[in-house]
């Protein structure tokens, strides 16, 4: 409770704070900061009242909670692969679940899955892990009802690295699917 | 195995020696194997002219031997003496410091911008014994030539200079080694330059890195570049599409066809011996196969058939059969199909992975990319069997392409972080690393002879 009344003795004095110094420095920036300092004059203007003014957060349907997950897992739009090999690590069923669902729901809509190496092996042998592995991604989301002729593949192999380096860490960030909306 | 000692001797400390640095695109580190080569000396050819001396050309005929891992050319400063004809030659002089062979000449001038070249190529030992001595040659009495086992004049104007002193480094190279030189070569290679807006080029040099030109600059990847037999033109992978597709790109007028737009990957395409077909990867039916496409028709016949990654087609010299990489037995390993049989063989059982086979011009052998506990390096096999030798030491070492006549390998390895090309010679003694500039240098190809 201290530390939220400090805190809340901080949200006005760093306003007014600011105020003083704009107060000070008339000029070309006075415009500027109009609209910063017409804020912090309201704030105060409910400070001095002694009026707090809340609000209820509106309950959120299922339906929205999961379409707001779903948009957050999208973000994610990469899977990453071990060394050789093109099989898909547990830990993307919901990212993937998640492109699944709104590829289905939007049957309008393709996405490009691109396949990517490491700098091991040679470049043309990689092309065809990287193919692989962008049909692992294709598959599973097929697997998950989205149609075929939404989604396409191609493979950069090793030639559009993540991570321009020589070392485990770069590889591994290197040897991944992407989809691309 | 006792490692050879290591000599870090750059061709541009040499030149320093010789006077008159030229300047590389890739420049040279010879990082072994200067020490098993034969001593010559290159001296720098007498100028009869008044003004000028058109310089250049002894330099560049000591870089060709001394690239070819063959001929240690000696510094200016150890030169006894700088003779240009061979009765000038003092035999035992160049005799006591282990010199093998000379290369002397003069240049004229013969005219506006025209010179006339003259050299001999002298056998230091043969001269010792034999210079001066007289024989009876025809029922005459004559002074013995033997040990000049060349000597030639040649007209040539002034921006021929590089050029025709790499004719002289394959006359000499084929004097004394009984193989053709190839030095007139190109070599076609991809630069990546990712703080560029195009960072991908793909860039055609004189084999010694001379003379760059790049024949396309592209926002995409660029793969696989190889030349037609006729060294006139390269097919090559280009993603400017967003996928792949293979071109075929005329080097002197520019024009380009796109050969391929299947769907899938569109891969690794190679000209066969006699120019009429590429053989290339397509995964259009399912997964990667190797196809055989006509040029004139660009109609195409599937070669494999296997629910395995097949890559990496190379023919071999007599243009009935490819090896490819396959992934059929468990790991990438190399297998001959041939085409008319359509019969298949495993060729490499050594090492986990054995990928991107290339047959050397004589069919005898094949060179390829090894991996051995984890390590990528570039090896050698006779063909069809025997034993495998691993011939570099460096790190990630892929897309090995031998030279037309088949004494050197060129291919793409990682320094500091890296890539860049490098050379081993094809019994694995002499190595050598070209540096560049900014970016990074892969995929090279050597192109076939050019004359």
């Amino acid at each position: 409770m201290n530390a939220n009344k400090a805190l809340k003795s901080l949200f006005i004095a760093v306003p007014m704070l600011t105020l003083a110094a704009c107060s000070s420095n008339q000029g070309a920036e006075e415009a500027v900061d109009q609209q910063t300092n017409q804020q912090q004059q309201e704030q105060q203007q409910q400070e001095q009242s002694g009026v707090d003014v809340g609000a209820v957060e509106r309950q959120k349907t299922p339906e929205e909670i999961r379409a707001e997950k779903v948009a957050e897992l999208r973000q994610e739009n990469t899977i990453f692969f071990a060394f050789d090999d093109s099989r898909i690590s547990s830990e993307y069923a919901q990212v993937l679940a998640a492109h699944a669902d709104f590829l289905v729901q939007n049957p309008g809509v393709t996405v490009t899955i691109e396949g990517h190496c490491d700098e091991r092996g040679t470049p043309e042998y990689n092309i065809a892990l990287g193919e692989r592995r962008a049909k692992a991604v294709a598959q599973y989301l097929q697997n998950l009802g989205v149609s075929s002729s939404q989604v396409t593949t191609v493979s950069y192999g090793e030639e559009k690295p993540l991570i321009n380096a020589s070392n485990n860490d770069a590889y591994a960030k290197n040897r991944r699917g992407v989809l691309v909306y | 195995m006792t490692k050879l000692k290591v000599f870090f001797i750059t061709v541009c400390a040499l030149m320093v020696g010789l006077t008159g640095v030229a300047q590389a695109k890739l420049e040279i580190v010879i990082t072994e194997g200067i020490n098993t080569a034969r001593p010559i000396a290159v001296v720098p050819f007498e100028w009869k002219g008044t003004g000028p001396k058109p310089d250049g050309l002894s330099e560049v005929v000591a870089a060709d031997l001394m690239r070819s891992g063959k001929f240690n050319p000696i510094p200016l400063t150890a030169m006894p003496q700088r003779p240009s004809s061979s009765p000038q030659v003092d035999y035992t002089e160049w005799a006591s410091l282990g010199v093998e062979a000379l290369l002397v000449g003069t240049i004229a001038p013969d005219g506006l911008d025209r010179y006339t070249v003259s050299f001999e190529i002298i056998d230091v030992l043969r001269g010792q014994i034999t210079s001066g001595t007289q024989v009876l040659q025809n029922g005459q009495l004559v002074t013995s030539q033997d040990h000049i086992l060349d000597a030639r004049t040649s007209v040539i104007s002034g921006d021929q200079f590089r050029q025709y002193s790499h004719r002289i480094s394959d006359i000499f190279y084929e004097t004394l080694t009984g193989q053709r030189g190839a030095f007139m070569t190109r070599i076609a290679y991809v630069t990546v330059n990712h703080n560029s807006e195009k960072p991908y080029e793909l860039v055609v040099a004189d084999y010694d890195g001379f003379n760059e030109r790049v024949l396309l600059r592209s926002p995409e990847p660029l793969m696989s570049p190889s030349w037609s037999p006729d060294g006139n033109k390269l097919a090559y992978v280009s993603f400017e599409n967003k996928k792949p597709q293979i071109f075929i790109q005329d080097i002197y007028t520019r024009a380009r066809e796109q050969m391929t737009d299947f769907p899938g990957i569109n891969s690794s395409p190679v000209f066969s011996p006699d120019g009429k077909n590429l053989a290339m990867v397509l995964s259009k039916d399912g997964n990667p196969e190797l196809y055989v496409m006509e040029i004139a028709t660009k109609r195409v016949r599937r070669v494999t058939n296997h629910h395995a990654i097949d890559t990496e087609p190379s023919w071999s010299p007599d243009g009935n059969s490819l090896i490819f990489t396959s992934e059929r037995g468990g790991r990438p390993q190399l297998y001959s199909v041939n085409l008319s049989a359509g019969q298949v063989r495993r060729l490499t059982f050594e090492g986990e992975q054995n990928l991107g086979g290339t047959f050397s011009p004589d069919g005898k052998q094949v060179i390829m990319v090894n991996r051995t506990q984890g390590n990528y390096h570039i090896a050698r096999q006779d063909y069809p069997n025997g034993s495998m030798q691993i011939l570099t030491q460096t790190a990630l070492d892929e897309s090995p392409s031998l030279a037309p006549n088949g004494s050197m390998v060129i291919y793409s390895t990682t320094h500091n972080n890296q890539q860049v090309l490098a050379l081993v010679s094809v019994d694995g003694r002499f190595k050598a690393r070209l540096p560049t500039r900014e970016g990074e240098v892969k995929s090279p190809s050597w192109s076939p002879f050019l004359r």
